[in-house]
């Protein structure tokens, strides 16, 4: 590692590229996975819950949901972590991530439960399906499909926002990317590389996206 | 107040020969914003009645379909099945609307067949079928298929229980459609211009579906169609209707031979 003057050292890169890909897997990744789990949850529930809901109990779901909108995931982050200063950092950020995303997927599933045609909602009511049955064997599989789409960019969306989670002291990818610069005073190749790991990595969730599409087409299943 | 006196004024008012109405309109009115669809409606169904509903577009003919099967709600007056309100009751001078659950109870004496068909399209055909009498029924899912089999044995689909109804031509998905309405067995069956979105050449097959059903049921049948000749065969009674009104009714012979009003001959003279 002495050739220090040069762009690219493979040396450099061949020492950092372990650490990341450790990092990729057990946090990004993980990260992503269930912060994914919360958002696609949690965002259907609030879908469900601004348009079943009560009055006053919509209204302040839509109000809760247009302020974490409309602020910074960053600052998002920082409140959590003051404020619950006791939960573990890594639990908290992928939770944090989660209701973020959750509210935008939540505005995906809205549009998704629109998109369902007004003849499909009177067959139910033809078939005196009851709300429960409608929601769970008609509305919801129908308008997952036609979100699914927005779903997986939002899903990759999260992924390239998962180095926020060092504002809070989480070490993920890019953070121990730029710790080994710091320690050896070669930045190019780690930052190089984990980039290059997030390119591969999007590039083959939105193909296994495309691939989930395609399945759940009704002529195809 | 959860289960509503039979009432005696006017939901269980018997016929001539004592028998309780299958559908009873009283005093119904529909309003869409300032237009008027229907006026202070009155009719009767009797049990096993196959009344057609004609008269030009915009006339309310599917709003009244669409009343029975609670997609709309009217804006006054009652409706009736077999005696029971079925939205709403009158008491002491105020109308007052029913529980869901009551309304939802009415829903399952009766099925309906949409001109769109209407079928879900995440699920196979069998499941189309299945999906109300398992889930709303209560039925055995084992019971269910048996007889959804029988159906679509009927409709002349039986090799098609596992396709996608996407993977079907319109004239199929509506037979489909019937076979789903009849699963449940209900009293009443509305007929919603169940041709008008398909092919010519498939309305004949759909059409002797429905005089089959017909034929080997008793169940009561609302039509509204443009297919007169149907409406001949399957009927035995006409309901001409213009902006809301009713404007002649008599049997088949009597409105398609002999109409007695000069808007039902206009009609008439404009669609045969």
């Amino acid at each position: 590692m002495n050739d220090d003057n040069s762009f690219w050292s493979w040396e450099h890169a061949s020492a950092v590229l372990p650490d990341l890909l450790l990092k990729f897997f057990t946090v990004t990744l993980v990260v992503t996975i269930i912060g994914s789990i919360i958002a696609a949850i949690l965002g259907l529930v609030i879908a469900l819950g601004r348009r079943s809901a009560p009055r006053p109990f919509s209204a302040a779901i839509t109000l809760v949901m247009n302020f974490i909108r409309m602020t910074p995931l960053v600052v998002q982050l920082l409140f959590a972590y003051y404020v619950f200063n006791t939960v573990p950092p890594l639990v908290l950020g992928t939770v944090i991530i989660g209701i973020h995303y959750a509210t935008y997927m939540a505005e995906v599933y809205r549009a998704g439960i629109d998109a369902v045609p007004p003849g499909q909602w009177e067959a139910t009511t033809a078939l005196s399906m009851s709300p429960a049955r409608t929601w769970t064997a008609v509305i919801i599989p129908q308008a997952l499909r036609s979100t699914l789409p927005a779903l997986a960019n939002y899903v990759i969306s999260m992924f390239k926002d998962t180095p926020f989670l060092m504002v809070i002291t989480v070490t993920e990818m890019v953070r121990e990317a730029q710790l080994y610069g710091g320690k050896n005073f070669r930045y190019v190749e780690a930052i190089i590389l984990a980039g290059l790991i997030y390119l591969i990595a999007s590039y083959l969730s939105s193909l296994l996206a495309r691939r989930l599409e395609k399945k759940l087409e009704y002529t195809t299943a | 107040m959860n289960t509503p006196p039979l009432d005696t004024h006017t939901g269980a008012i018997a016929l001539d020969d004592g028998d309780v109405p299958a559908i009873r309109f009283d005093r119904v009115e529909k309003r869409f914003g300032d237009h008027v669809v229907l006026h202070d409606l009155d009719f009767t169904v009797r049990r096993g009645d196959r009344v057609t509903l004609i008269g030009p577009s915009g006339s309310g003919k599917t709003t009244i379909l669409r009343l029975v099967m609670t997609l709309e709600e009217a804006n006054a007056g009652y409706v009736y099945i077999d005696g029971k309100p079925l939205t709403h009751f009158p008491r002491d001078g105020k109308r007052v609307e029913l529980k869901e659950k009551h309304k939802n109870e009415m829903r399952k004496r009766i099925g309906m067949v949409f001109q769109q068909f209407n079928l879900f399209p995440n699920m196979t055909v069998i499941e189309n079928i299945i999906e109300a009498p398992v889930h709303v029924l209560g039925m055995s899912k084992q019971d269910a298929l048996v007889r959804g089999r029988a159906l679509l044995e009927k409709v002349g689909l039986p090799d098609k229980e596992n396709a996608h109804p996407t993977q079907l031509s319109g004239g199929q998905q509506q037979r489909v459609a019937i076979a789903r309405a009849l699963a449940m067995e209900p009293e009443i069956l509305l007929l919603d211009e169940v041709t008008s979105a398909l092919d010519p050449e498939v309305v004949g097959e759909v059409l002797n579906i429905l005089r089959d059903v017909a034929r080997e049921t008793d169940v009561t049948m609302l039509i509204v169609t443009h297919e007169m000749q149907f409406a001949r065969d399957v009927s035995n009674r006409v309901l001409m209707f213009d902006s809301g009104r009713i404007v002649e009714e008599g049997s088949p012979e009597d409105i398609f031979r002999n109409p007695q009003e000069q808007r039902t001959r206009d009609f008439l003279s404009a669609v045969l």
